[in-house]
């Protein structure tokens, strides 16, 4: 029978977002719940309970962050390829990194990294040209060029996982462990974001200003593996042997991530209010995103930042609560956490409140960077405490 | 008289008011975020609750009593601090009451009674003008579509129109709800937590802070508190392996308090496991809990490590420290200031003080103050940037005291270290706390004893020894040139083992004119070493290595060392040597107990929080509206909406429906659509 025009109407006028799967949902569900099931088996005995929830509940993430954001789907299968090529070339001998080909230049946690810096950089670079020269092939390439740098730094971040315990079962762990590898974790969550809001927004001007962030996490990356040799796996310190750091520290990246992002787009607004102000029809004022954009943008990062940053702080705090005996100690490192929320919570009350938007809101955004760089890089640094995550 | 009665609750009222328009408006909000803020950093600049001496040390004493009044040695607890915290929960609280109300109102009206003016005002409308078409019809359509989408709606009917009012998502508005309640269950769970009853109860005079070193027996009552005197404390206990505590110590300022435990922690056993490379593993105590009154004679068993604390009663037990329990340690004192080697042996724990003789006849106290079994350290020799360790085996930490009550801290490491290729014992020292350690680096010799550098040292302090070898008396006599060359090596060597190269410079200055010095101090330097050599020589002799021939080059490097060693003695300041000869470790845990009452309240309030900032970010309450005018012609129907939030999504929302609609009805009146608003997503019936 055929399909009458009514009936086409009427689906037509189903609302979009629907919860009917589609048949590419199913198969990303099957995939992703198979893989963590093999996982899961595969390694039981290497986890506890804990990391057994935490294996389900990422898989379930999984899930639905690739329902949400369809290039999540791809990504991981390609992640999952060169992970798992990768584990097949090492097979139980570290040593091989050195020896192996495909490890040695392209696999192995080192060669992935450098891999991902060289391409970030490219990327930067690359989205400026696109910029100025409003071509979109060399736009198309810049995106291109982030997603294999993600996909890289992803691949060196789950094969130093493996590389951990090839070391020597005591010494495996997650690679969130150190300053350096949360660099890398930083650069890469920071690209993720970036890439949604390009989807979403479907432009690509704001990209050279994301990854202007992501150059200088890059940077940062190279000297410290270049002069203070910090690439090196080290055993964890009992502090940090613990399930909650396989959560906590992500929760916080990706406030991190979000706050530099919406920091550089505040960057991108200032630049382009100067240049409208200056010269209405120069190049700047008519190649930037416009600032209706990245005024929302910045509010939608921020707002992320904010809500991720709620729970990496709580989850800070329960950790607390079960290595140093109480959910708050006033460490230096929880403190600026707190200084970190209640700025943003500050700039988003006074965003609604006033309605105000506009070049106070983008400084703000620029110095919360500044506060922000300080409770993660600079507390480290200059400050003592109980966080005996990393220094220089 | 009248008007008076009437006009002052009238005042009375405004005042509350506009004080509760203060406490609850944004401006005061977003000011005390940005000062309670500010005001967390101070301490994390200023390391809180260290010692008192530390502070006056670093500030010297003005400041440091301007900082002590501020409360910045505790700022988290100071006062002000707590004040303004209190404050932003206040604020807070009167937001929430005033908000309420509106929030309650927003959630359950449909707002039928919306005027068409306002209905024009709206971002989101479009407009039909439907000839012949009934009301009811148009109804069905339009609420079979919304009923689609999950909104709700309620009607109504007036003489020449219609308003259908419809919502979705007014649980949208609990999330303000949610969040800025947990902002309040929080801040008052965290102050029940923290130690405002501590506060409270020396404040009323019932707790008195002790600052005297007293062990716990002797602590006064009113420095101490019964066993759930205090709803939440945080106490530390450093147990030493076998050992017992039903107590813990509460820092405070710069004294503490002692708080009692309904049960006693047995340590059996600590133990620190270690990877391969040396770093800690996993820090473990074996712990006995003993209890009458809830286990009676049959004591609990528990295992307690970083990240896995025992929870017994209420009272949770963590792995928090470590250090020695009194180790039991042989110690061999060798003489530095004298010309006889004469070792004396002690024996003592770590917490312990001996007496010990001081080279200028006062007795001192050694103090010992720390064994440690593993000294991990940034590898010395390492290629710059290298990151390695070595562990440089066990050591002995302990305190000179002299009479007078000053005091020099030593560090000596028990085994010989190899450094660029020779090996030392090696001893820290330093005369201010918490200054960094200067080393001295004794050679040792071939059969890994720091005894020949020992030996060559008492030489250069044996006059009639020294008498013997450098100015032999048969030279005396028959050279004056000699004789007169002796002397002074004699005298040079006697200044350099008292005071080192620079009492030797000193002497150099004293006797000969400035123009003529730096060639003099060559000249003396040249002497000294030759004569030193002379000793050493002798020194070697007598352990019966073969010195006939050209000394070797490890003797050589010995040599070197030997002198920069004991041209570093006069600073290093002790008259011994200790060498630490045997020890029998006893390792003590240090356990953190704490009570906190309030951590329920506050992990409801993190639930709540989550689940508020979610709900507010990630969903938005939307009204529709469709106002029918019915006229002559037909209906006109004007289709507005707005959302709170996501207005992007929002936007989409109202253009698929107009569009759904359109396809039932026909088009709507087309509308002017201004340039610029064509990137907009707001593109059917945008009106300016
Ligand atoms: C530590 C204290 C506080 C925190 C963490 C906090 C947090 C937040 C957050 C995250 C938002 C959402 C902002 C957005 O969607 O862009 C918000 C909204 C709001 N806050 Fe606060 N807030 C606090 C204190 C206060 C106080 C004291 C007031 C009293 C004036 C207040 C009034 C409001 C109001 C009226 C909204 C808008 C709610 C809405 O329209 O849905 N907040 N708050």
């Amino acid at each position: 029978m055929a399909v009458t025009r009514e009936a086409m109407l009427e689906q037509a006028d189903q609302p979009s977002a629907s919860l009917r799967l589609t048949a590419q949902e199913i198969v990303w569900a099957v995939l992703v719940v198979a893989g963590s099931l093999y996982a899961g088996l595969f390694y039981s005995a290497s986890m506890d309970g804990y990391e057994m929830v935490i294996l389900a509940g990422s898989a379930l993430a999984l899930i639905a962050w690739g329902r949400y954001w369809s290039p999540v789907r791809p990504l991981s299968v390609v992640v999952t390829v060169l992970v798992l090529l990768a584990l097949w070339r090492y097979g139980d001998d570290y040593g091989l990194r050195q020896r192996d080909f495909w490890l040695k230049y392209f696999l192995e946690s080192q060669a992935a990294f450098m891999w991902m810096s060289t391409l970030y950089v490219l990327a930067t670079v690359t989205y400026f040209v696109a910029l100025f020269s409003r071509s979109v092939f060399i736009g198309k390439t810049a995106t291109a060029l982030t997603w294999s740098a993600t996909v890289m730094g992803l691949t060196g971040l789950l094969v130093r996982w493996r590389e951990s315990y090839l070391l020597g079962a005591d010494i495996g762990h997650i690679p969130v462990s150190n300053l350096y590898e949360v660099f890398i974790l930083f650069a890469l969550i920071t690209a993720l974001l970036y890439l949604f809001y390009e989807d979403r927004h479907r432009t690509r001007a704001m990209g050279g200003f994301a990854l202007l962030a992501i150059s200088g996490a890059v940077a940062f990356l190279l000297w410290y593996t270049f002069d203070r040799q910090a690439h090196h796996i080290q055993p964890l310190i009992p502090a940090l042997q613990s399930y909650w750091m396989k959560i906590h520290v992500p929760a916080n990246f990706i406030g991190y991530g979000a706050f530099a992002l919406a920091a550089m787009l505040g960057v991108a607004y200032l630049l382009r209010q100067r240049a409208e102000a200056r010269h209405p029809d120069g190049l700047l004022a008519t190649v930037l995103p416009s600032l209706v954009l990245l005024d929302d943008v910045m509010y939608k990062a921020i707002a992320l930042g904010f809500a991720a940053f709620t729970i990496a702080t709580i989850l800070g705090a329960l950790w607390a609560a079960e290595a140093w005996g109480g959910y708050w100690s006033w460490d230096p490192k929880e403190t600026w956490a707190l200084i970190v929320w209640l700025n943003y919570a500050a700039w988003l009350h006074l965003r609604l409140s006033k309605g105000l938007r506009g070049a106070p809101m983008a400084w703000w955004a620029v110095i919360g960077l500044f506060v922000t760089l300080f409770a993660f890089l600079g507390v480290n640094m200059f400050l003592s405490g109980l966080h005996s995550y990393g220094t220089l | 008289m009248n008007d008076n009665t009437a006009s002052k609750p009238v005042t009375r009222r405004t005042l509350a008011w506009v004080l509760l328009e203060l406490l609850g408006s944004m401006n005061l909000a977003i000011t005390l975020l940005v000062v309670v803020a500010v005001a967390s950093v101070i301490g994390t600049v200023l390391q809180q609750n260290q010692p008192y001496p530390d502070y006056v040390l670093k500030f010297g004493p003005f400041w440091f009593e301007v900082f002590r009044r501020l409360g910045l040695y505790d700022v988290y607890g100071a006062g002000w601090f707590i004040g303004i915290l209190a404050f932003l929960i206040l604020s807070t609280s009167v937001c929430i009451y005033r908000q309420a109300p509106l929030l309650w109102r927003d959630m359950t009206r449909f707002r039928t009674g919306v005027q068409l003016r306002s209905l024009h005002g709206f971002h989101q409308q479009a407009e039909w003008h439907l000839a012949g078409c009934e009301p009811e019809k148009v109804r069905a359509e339009l609420t079979g579509l919304l009923a689609a989408r999950g909104y709700r709606w309620r009607l109504r009917t007036g003489d020449d129109h219609q308003v259908l009012a419809a919502m979705k998502g007014r649980y949208s508005r609990l999330g303000y709800l949610f969040t800025h309640v947990a902002v309040v269950v929080i801040g008052i769970g965290g102050l029940l937590d923290g130690n405002l009853w501590l506060k409270l109860k020396e404040w009323r005079g019932e707790l008195r802070i002790e600052t005297r070193d007293l062990p716990a027996g002797r602590i006064p009552p009113e420095s101490r508190l019964a066993p759930g005197a205090v709803p939440a404390f945080r106490g530390n206990v450093m147990l030493p392996e076998g050992s017992a505590a039903n107590f813990v110590f509460l820092r405070m300022r710069d004294g503490f308090l002692l708080q009692e435990l309904p049960f006693a922690i047995e340590l059996k056993d600590f133990q620190v496991a270690y990877y391969d490379t040396g770093q800690p593993k996993s820090f473990i105590s074996q712990v006995l809990i003993h209890d009458q009154e809830q286990l009676g004679e049959q004591p609990l068993e528990a295992t307690i490590r970083v990240n896995h604390p025992l929870v017994y009663r209420g009272y949770a037990i963590y792995q928090s420290d470590f250090g020695d329990g009194g180790s039991r340690l042989e110690l061999r004192a060798w003489p530095l200031n004298s010309g006889h080697l004469e070792p004396s042996e002690a024996r003592g724990a770590v917490g312990e003080t001996l007496r010990v003789g001081g080279s200028t006849g006062g007795a001192m106290a050694l103090e010992l103050d720390d064994f440690r079994l593993f000294n991990l350290m940034p590898e010395p020799d390492a290629q710059p940037g290298e990151r390695k360790f070595r562990n440089f085996g066990p050591s002995v930490g302990f305190k000179l005291r002299d009479a007078a009550g000053s005091a020099r801290e030593y560090l000596n490491y028990m085994a010989p270290v190899q450094l660029e290729g020779r090996w030392f014992y090696i001893s820290g020292m330093r005369d201010r706390p918490g200054a960094p350690f200067i080393y001295l680096h004794i050679p040792a010799d071939p059969a890994n004893s720091p005894q020949r550098f020992l030996r060559f040292n008492a030489r250069l302090r044996d006059s009639a020894g020294l008498r013997a070898l450098l100015e032999p008396p048969a030279v005396a006599v028959e050279d004056e040139f000699r004789r007169d060359l002796n002397r002074v090596r004699l005298n040079l060597v006697e200044l350099f083992a008292r005071g080192g190269f620079t009492a030797v410079t000193e002497q150099a200055k004293a006797v000969v004119p400035p123009e003529r010095l730096k060639e003099a101090t060559t000249l003396y330097m040249n002497i000294l070493r030759d004569a030193l050599a002379e000793v050493f020589v002798a020194v070697l002799r007598e352990e019966g290595v073969n010195v006939e021939q050209a000394i070797g080059e490890r003797e050589d490097a010995f040599f070197n060392d030997a002198v920069g060693a004991i041209a570093a003695l006069p600073a290093y300041g002790s008259p011994f040597y200790l060498q630490m000869t045997g020890f029998q470790q006893v390792e003590a845990s240090g356990l953190q107990v704490t009570r906190s009452s309030g951590s329920t309240v506050v992990y409801g309030g993190f639930l709540l929080l989550v689940i508020g900032v979610f709900i507010m970010f990630y969903t938005s309450q939307r009204r529709l509206w469709a106002w029918l005018a019915i006229e002559p012609t037909g209906i006109r129907m004007l289709l507005a909406g707005t959302g709170n939030r996501r207005q992007a999504e929002f936007a989409r929302e109202f253009n698929e429906l107009a569009a759904a609609l359109a396809r039932r009805l026909g088009p709507p009146e087309p509308e002017p659509v201004a340039p610029d608003a064509v990137h907009s997503s707001t593109r059917i019936g945008k009106r300016q």
